[in-house]
């Protein structure tokens, strides 16, 4: 079985964010970066349990500059193969789209695992934009993932609830909370992926259909108002007099 | 500019979201001389219900199957051709998001997820803001390509009745063979789904145990709400992972959020800060929730939330 994991950068999640020239860049400055959460705990951590499992060949793939690279090696250090750096800075989620998809698309693969979204754009859009540049079934937000007789079996988060979902490969799935558990590279895993092998490919061009006008910050709030503990009923007028949402 | 605009069901009845996404798509509309079209996949109760919400014409797709991203974005693409349409909108809820990215990359369309404005129109595309590094910041974006799609949050725009008799049309459309296969569906019947809800009582560490959530569950009750809680509590499972809010859980915008023995961590607020009103009770005085709260109640929970409970009671009776 052949896996691919899409793995993305983000910014810490206690990371301060504050933007320059004039509210159109985000300020990077002192912003420590981290792989984003969904791809580290989970879509990671299921390719490393089917490798373990299944004996899987499992590729770690990112999108992104060579400052990426220790990324990268922590991912190789708590498993995989290998790892291909897709050689750009990442101007939009479509861009890094077709990025994975034209390195995808000569390729003989099973499973390719996305996070459900990256903390710091948001989107949810990458993997099923790939799926359909590349025309394959999409699960998204996936919070298990088992491989029974040549298919995948999931379980896809509903409102309230979740759908069984059989899916034969190749495929594209997207990995909720609950499909992994988090794990902590060891000395042995960290010395390992020195010698593991990342190729630096070079980026396809691509076109903008979308492009960042200004970044803004939330209006804060005025305050908060105390209320006396022994006295909810002035809590309750407040909610229903002044909020008016009761 | 004609707007085609998804609007999803649960056996047959709309989800709220649909009402929203429609209310959307026809203001939209309306502003620019443009067409409603709704589409609704399978059978529905009462599909006419969506003329209120604004739409100008409905269309029904005959469809038995489950739900599947594939299908429904082959679908609205053929549609949105057939209508020439510009504008696709969805939900950014959970069918709506598998939706968005692949119907853009199929359609060659440009795309925003999770919007939270409505659009602004440019000579050379059109603008949306969305919420962006978690909530903690807004993006500007223009979409600059002919189509478009995207997803407006859940909770983000109330409804509209506006009224309309919009005819029902049942569509001609080859369903493309699906590849996968929707086992079974396990759902909460009758409850209502933490984005959509209105109302949420959320809980975290300072409840001290599972055993102590009929206090929430009580005050949910009285209130109308639905519960959460923070991602320790579900992490060491006192609460089910589906009512996790935050950075790495669910995100909500609930017109009003009760946190109880959560201390308001910045991942937490990632998840919960768009709320319109936010309600602390936490002993601490210095806990950081209390700076991105509106009301606040230092005390101990165990105390104050029976008593918060007994005057809701007595205001809503
Ligand atoms: C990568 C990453 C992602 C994360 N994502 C999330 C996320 O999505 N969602 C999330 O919630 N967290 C998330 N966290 C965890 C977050 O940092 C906090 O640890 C967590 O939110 C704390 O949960 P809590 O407020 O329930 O517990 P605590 O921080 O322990 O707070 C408990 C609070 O209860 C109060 N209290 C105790 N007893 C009483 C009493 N009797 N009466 C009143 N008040 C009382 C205390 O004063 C305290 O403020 C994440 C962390 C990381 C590193
Ligand atoms: N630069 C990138 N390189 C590789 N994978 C990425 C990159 N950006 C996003 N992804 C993947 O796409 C998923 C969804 O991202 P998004 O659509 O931005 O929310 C992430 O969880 C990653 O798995």
């Amino acid at each position: 079985m052949e896996v691919i994991v899409c793995i993305s950068k983000s910014p810490d999640t206690t990371a301060r964010i504050a933007f320059t020239d004039q509210n159109t860049k985000y300020d990077e400055q002192g912003v420590q970066f981290i792989m984003n959460p969904f791809d580290e705990f989970y879509a990671l951590v299921r390719g490393v349990e089917l490798q373990e499992k299944e004996g899987a060949q499992l590729t770690f793939l990112n999108v992104g500059p060579a400052s990426n690279d220790i990324i990268i090696r922590k991912a190789l250090a708590i498993g995989g193969n290998k790892a291909v750096r897709i050689d750009t800075e990442p101007k939009s989620a479509w861009d890094v789209a077709k990025q994975i998809a034209s390195y995808l698309k000569d390729k003989t693969f099973d499973l390719v695992l996305f996070g459900k979204e990256t903390i710091d754009y948001n989107g949810s859009e990458v993997g099923a934009m790939v799926a359909g540049i590349l025309d394959l079934p999409f699960v998204s937000n996936a919070s298990k993932l088992e491989f029974e007789n040549g298919n995948f079996i999931l379980n896809r988060d509903i409102e309230g609830g979740i759908e069984k979902i059989r899916v034969a490969a190749p495929c594209i799935i997207s990995a909720a909370k609950g499909m992994a558990e988090q794990r902590i590279p060891n000395m042995r895993g960290i010395m390992m992926a020195k010698t593991k092998p990342l190729e630096v490919v070079p980026a396809v061009e691509t076109e903008d259909l979308v492009e960042l006008v200004s970044y803004s910050l939330p209006v804060e709030k005025s305050g908060v108002k105390l209320v006396d503990p022994e006295n909810m009923d002035e809590l309750v007028r407040l909610l229903s007099e002044e909020a008016k949402v009761i | 500019m004609n707007i085609l605009v998804f609007a999803d069901h649960i056996n047959g009845q709309f989800k709220k979201t649909a009402f929203e996404s429609v209310s959307y798509a026809s203001r939209v509309a309306k502003s620019n001389n443009g067409i409603c079209t709704a589409v609704v996949l399978g059978k529905m109760n009462d599909p006419a219900k969506l003329s209120g919400f604004g739409a100008n014409k409905i269309l029904e797709v005959p469809y038995d199957g489950k739900f599947s991203s594939n299908v429904y974005s082959s679908v609205l693409m053929e549609l949105a051709n057939r209508e020439n349409a510009e504008l696709v909108v969805v939900s950014h809820d959970l069918n709506g998001k598998s939706i968005a990215g692949l119907l853009a990359a199929k359609w060659g369309a440009g795309s925003v997820t999770g919007v939270v404005s409505m659009p602004e129109f440019h000579n050379d595309g059109m603008d949306v803001v969305k919420g962006v590094f978690s909530a903690k910041a807004y993006a500007r974006y223009r979409i600059k390509s002919a189509k478009k799609v995207i997803s407006v949050m859940p909770n983000a725009f109330p409804p509209e009745e506006v009224g309309g008799d919009a005819n029902i049309e049942s569509v001609n459309i080859s369903i493309p063979a699906d590849r996968i296969e929707v086992l079974s569906v396990e759902r909460a019947e009758g409850k209502v789904p933490l984005p959509e809800a209105d109302i949420v009582v959320s809980g975290g560490r300072g409840l001290k145990g599972p055993e102590n959530w009929h206090l929430l569950e009580d005050l949910a009750t009285t209130i109308g709400g639905v519960l959460a809680c923070s991602r320790p509590v579900a992490d060491v499972d006192w609460r089910p992972h589906n009512e996790h809010v935050g950075q790495t859980g669910i995100v909500i915008r609930p017109k009003l959020y009760i946190a109880v023995g959560i201390s308001g961590a910045i991942q937490h607020l990632a998840g919960v800060n768009n709320s319109k009103v936010i309600v602390v009770i936490n002993k601490d005085p210095e806990a950081p929730f209390y700076k991105a709260a509106d009301y606040g109640v230092v005390g101990d929970l165990f105390e104050v939330v029976p008593r918060l409970n007994e005057a809701l009671k007595k205001y809503l009776k």
